[in-house]
């Protein structure tokens, strides 16, 4: 107290220092990185190995190839479906998992967690064994006389949503519970009591209350499934191709590396946008449910 | 809280249930003897046998081992101090770094793989364990940062200064009232990051080399090609440590509440 001046400007020395790690990992391993990537992203891919320094949006316009913009919108019609499918089954548990008392809760949570922190290549593993020809579901669909041959929906469409949805599931429940967690419920038997109809107190208080959490889980579940390469890879065969499998056979199989990048800067583009979206609609800065 | 039907928990009961059936499936199988999925041949442990003599299976896993212990262990450092450093500091960029630094965890994983192969390639890091730590730490950082954010917001400021005004410095105040504070906090955040390490195939699949195949990238690679019942036992074995750590988990989570009950009217 008794140097007030000299104690102010020291205010900051040491506990400056404790951001110095954070500061130089983010610099140069990810400004560095994600600015090389942009860069890499005008670059001409060299006729053998590696690049040449040569100026070019040829990346760009490569993926305005009808090829390309269809994986594009594959890619973004599969992201729709597994993220609508998550609503449709990750709101509901959520809010009802905040319905219920603390002892059932943290059972719940702790039935959730499990999974969510079992290996996702062991619940893929499980999918395999389920949807292959002559598998648990082939075998339980004869066996109930429903069909009387293989589906064979291993390496199919449904099978991917299937393989997204349940890996993507844990991330909206967890986003929307947070949310309904905090609700009041009281606000709803209010409204009901001052004669709104169920549907009308869900629509004005109940969604409205638990909006971040929703979105957030949007959030966390439509931009994983745009590059969940290896999901469409174990249960798709070759018959989906999303931007993830695009990028990285553009960079292992071609090592055309300016492509890859090009295609990574649209994505994260959207996904910016995105999260962007996400925050001027929620007015929440972080992702809610995430930590 | 009155529930008129027990609707809602029927569908909790049932999702829940779903969520198990392909893990189950695996722990089933993984005591088959046939080696054809679609047939049971009988209760046998002949494919833990062959797991245990699959020296290059145990190789990943112990790499894997070693890089979530490695990353995480950074990513705690890195994230606690981040975290604690904002909270106290304000510094230009602040807000851009803490924006980049999360970015990780919003934005696909693909991207960073991509991003990191090429970077790596460009400045010569050599692909392998050094590689990997750096890039699973850039991933990690966000879980423990924003955990530890999160603590630090609902901590009393009274508890450091009261530490401060009894003549205590400013790193005792830190090891002494902050960090034991944080610290469940820092340990669920490393413990996830932990989790997500050894789970990660997409950004590892890029950096990884050849001595340094991680468990999850083996396991990838050996679904691609065909599916050997082995991976049934191994990865039944996973979920057994799974189910170990998530025990550990809870028990962690719960310890703290008991010793300071107060803490979490701070919290709020």
């Amino acid at each position: 107290m008794a140097k007030p001046a000299g104690k102010k400007r020291n205010k900051y020395g040491g506990e400056a220092l404790t951001l110095v790690p954070l500061y130089l990992f983010t610099l140069l391993f990810l400004v560095g990185p994600l600015v090389y990537m942009v860069v890499l992203s005008f670059l001409t891919q060299a006729d053998t190995w590696g690049v040449v320094p040569e100026f070019t949006l040829e990346n760009y316009a490569a993926i305005g190839e009808p090829v390309y913009l269809e994986t594009f919108w594959e890619s973004l019609k599969l992201a729709v479906i597994t993220t609508v499918l998550v609503i449709g089954l990750g709101y509901p548990f959520g809010y009802f998992m905040a319905k219920l008392g603390p002892k059932w809760k943290r059972r719940t949570m702790l039935l959730l967690m499990i999974p969510f922190w079992t290996s996702s290549l062991i619940r893929l593993y499980g999918w395999i064994i389920i949807f292959r020809a002559g598998g648990v579901f082939d075998t339980l669909l004869t066996s109930l006389h429903i069909t009387s041959e293989s589906l064979k929906l291993l390496y199919t469409y449904p099978a991917v949503v299937v393989g997204m949805v349940y890996a993507l599931l844990p991330f909206m429940i967890f986003a929307v519970y947070s949310s309904a967690e905090k609700m009041d419920f009281s606000l709803v038997e209010a409204a009901r009591d001052l004669g709104a109809s169920p549907f009308r107190a869900f629509l004005t208080v109940t969604l409205k209350l638990t909006l971040p959490g929703l979105l957030s889980g949007v959030v966390l579940t439509f931009v994983p499934s745009m590059g969940l390469f290896f999901i469409a890879d174990i249960l798709g065969g070759n018959k989906v191709v999303l931007v993830g499998n695009l990028i990285q056979s553009a960079l292992m199989k071609a090592h055309d590396w300016p492509f890859a990048a090009a295609l990574s800067v649209v994505l994260m583009l959207m996904t910016t946008l995105l999260i962007w979206l996400y925050r001027k609609v929620s007015g929440v800065k972080d992702l809610e449910g995430i930590v | 809280m009155k529930n008129r039907t027990k609707l809602p928990n029927v569908y909790l009961g049932i999702l829940l249930a779903l969520m198990y059936v392909p893990i189950l499936l695996v722990i089933i199988y993984s005591f088959n003897e046939s080696k054809l999925s679609s047939v049971w041949g009988g209760f046998s442990l002949r494919w833990y046998e062959e797991l245990f003599r699959d020296r290059a299976l145990f190789a990943s896993l112990a790499n894997s081992l070693v890089l979530a212990v490695l990353s995480s262990l950074s990513a705690g450092v890195i994230g606690t101090l981040g975290a604690y450093g904002m909270s106290k500091v304000h510094l230009p960029l602040q807000g851009a770094v803490e924006y980049i630094s999360t970015l990780p965890m919003m934005i696909p994983e693909i991207i960073l793989g991509m991003v990191f192969m090429a970077f790596f390639s460009l400045v010569g890091i050599p692909f392998g364990m050094g590689a990997l730590v750096i890039a699973h730490t850039a991933f990690c950082i966000p879980y423990v940062f924003m955990l530890v954010k999160a603590r630090l917001v609902g901590m009393d400021p009274a508890l450091a200064e009261a530490a401060q005004d009894l003549g205590a410095s400013k790193v005792r105040v830190f090891f002494d009232v902050t960090l034991p504070l944080v610290a469940p906090a820092i340990a669920s955040g490393m413990l996830l990051a932990f989790a997500m390490s050894m789970d990660d195939v997409i950004i590892s699949v890029f950096v990884t080399g050849v001595n340094t195949t991680t468990l999850p990238v083996r396991i990838y690679s050996q679904l691609k090609t065909g599916v050997t019942p082995e991976i049934n036992a191994l990865c039944t074995l996973l979920f057994a440590a799974t189910l170990l750590l998530c025990g550990l988990a809870a028990l962690l989570g719960r310890a703290p509440k008991k010793q300071d009950a107060g803490k979490d009217v701070t919290d709020r």
